[in-house]
């Protein structure tokens, strides 16, 4: 049975509340709050980028695992924000995790479904038998233009899931993938900032595609809602999954422990990866587990997981996602985000 | 000056932290060295150091050299790990005042400089607060 065998989890330390950034921008803070159901969000240290986290998250999954670096032959990284727009970021996991050199790397984007994408990869490379284990890592520093809407919400994490057939601590029952030509957010080449397409990106990309995503895998399972302990769908902001759950037949219980976006934020390819490894630090033998991501331009992957008797021996092996997302935040001013975020142009040193 | 050649050479001790450990008296050097100083064995066996550690020593850089001016201040300190080996780094994620002899601290994956804007990203360990 193929399935997860690691899973990990990481989130800077580093925080900034809504009221911080809607006080620059003569904004009305409340209704941000409201609107966006989020408080605050998560954000990267200078030194942290797309790479660093994706490390921290694999190695956190390796804790879980317990197995060599070396018998890893696929790392998938997802992101919207690598450090280079030319030289992978999943070389430098492949290093860290001692992978090298017998494994294959690459890259991967689809919006905030890049996460997932990698997954997706990961699963299908073990299930044929072509390698033994896979990563699929989503991680984000993602970016959000000043006094945009999406400043308040673009935050910074990821998660890993390491793919096998041995010591699975939650069985991959079923995946479907939904898609389509969706112009509902970009970032053209050689811009810093994403655009969207304001409300557009609600009726049309979030939740066209999240509930295509997830009654496809329901039929192809033969599944109903209240099958399921636990769902986690892509969340952009609090609102948006929230109504999609019920819309779907969910309950809120379904929703609770997997929802971290009010304290977190969106980190965008890591949204959905974090939600389940929050879900995996809490679920017991039997559990079911639905996932689905959202890409803009756009589409959604959707997971049946299933959690086995070994997943509560490794669920304390490394530090949990709620680990990371309440324990001592660094709470940051405007000027010092802008500043670990480098929008503040500079003259270059010699 | 920051090369790729310079990145990929400290790969194995900037990314895994591999030391070498006397194959005939256990010492272990980080980075590793050709011959050691204590039974001049030249024979070793790989090594990786372990992931936490205490502070036992700390200084706070206020004027930083080029490079590292946007980060300051910024605080370094000697770790010592939990095998009782004694390493030099950056501690990340600290505020000055924070910092203090005994302070529990775990290894974490961090960019450690960069070549321009559009150069090389080295990265390697710092030691953050246990949160």
């Amino acid at each position: 049975m193929v399935g997860i065998v690691g899973y990990g989890a990481y989130i800077p330390r580093y925080r900034i509340k809504v009221e911080e950034i809607a006080k620059v921008w003569g904004a009305d803070a409340p209704s941000y709050k409201k609107g966006l159901m989020l408080r605050e969000k998560s954000v990267p240290g200078p030194d942290q980028d797309v790479i660093t986290i994706a490390v921290e998250a694999a190695r956190n999954a390796m804790k879980r695992a317990g197995i060599s670096g070396e018998k890893v032959g696929a790392i998938y990284v997802g992101s919207e924000s690598h450090p280079y727009a030319v030289k992978p970021s999943g070389t430098a996991v492949a290093e860290v995790i001692g992978a090298v050199n017998d494994c294959h790397c690459a890259d991967l984007s689809f919006a905030c479904k890049a996460g997932s994408e990698g997954m997706f990869l990961a699963y299908g490379l073990v299930k044929s038998g072509e390698v033994e284990y896979a990563f699929g890592i989503g991680a984000d520093t993602s970016q959000g233009a000043p006094g945009d809407a999406l400043e308040y919400s673009a935050a910074a994490g990821g998660a890993a899931f390491l793919m096998g057939t041995k010591n699975v601590v939650a069985t991959l029952d079923c995946q479907y993938s939904y898609m389509s030509d969706t112009p509902d957010f970009w970032r053209r080449e050689y811009m810093h900032y994403p655009r969207h397409a304001g409300r557009f990106t609600g009726d049309m990309a979030y939740f066209k595609h999240v509930r295509g995503g997830v009654e496809g895998l329901l039929k192809k399972a033969g599944a109903k809602p209240k099958d399921f302990k636990y769902i986690v769908f892509h969340q952009p902001n609090g609102k948006f999954p929230v109504r999609m759950a019920k819309d779907l037949g969910f309950t809120d219980d379904q929703v609770k422990t997997g929802l971290l976006v009010p304290t977190l934020g969106n980190t965008y390819s890591g949204a959905s990866p974090l939600g389940l490894s929050a879900i995996l630090d809490e679920a017991k033998p039997g559990d079911a587990i639905l996932m689905c991501s959202f890409g803009s331009g756009a589409g959604s992957d959707g997971f049946i997981f299933t959690a086995t008797k070994a997943l509560p021996k490794v669920q304390g092996k490394a530090k949990k996602t709620r680990d990371y997302l309440d324990t001592n935040p660094f709470y940051l001013d405007y000027g010092t985000y802008v500043k670990f975020r480098r929008k503040i142009r500079k003259n270059v040193e010699d | 000056m920051l090369t790729p050649a310079i990145v990929r050479r400290n790969t194995p001790q900037r990314y895994r932290m591999e030391a070498a450990k006397c194959a005939k008296c256990g010492k272990v050097f980080f980075p590793p060295r050709l011959i050691c100083d204590a039974c001049k064995s030249r024979t070793f066996k790989p090594y990786t150091l372990p992931q936490e550690g205490t502070v036992v020593s700390h200084t706070v850089i206020r004027t930083a050299p080029r490079g590292f001016g946007d980060e300051a201040p910024y605080c370094m300190g000697i770790v010592e790990l939990t095998d009782g080996t004694r390493i030099l780094c950056q501690i990340a994620d600290c505020e000055p005042e924070r910092l203090e002899i005994g302070l529990k601290v775990a290894i974490e994956f961090r960019k450690i400089q960069e070549a321009g804007e559009s150069g090389v990203i080295a990265y390697g360990y710092k030691a953050v607060p246990e949160r």
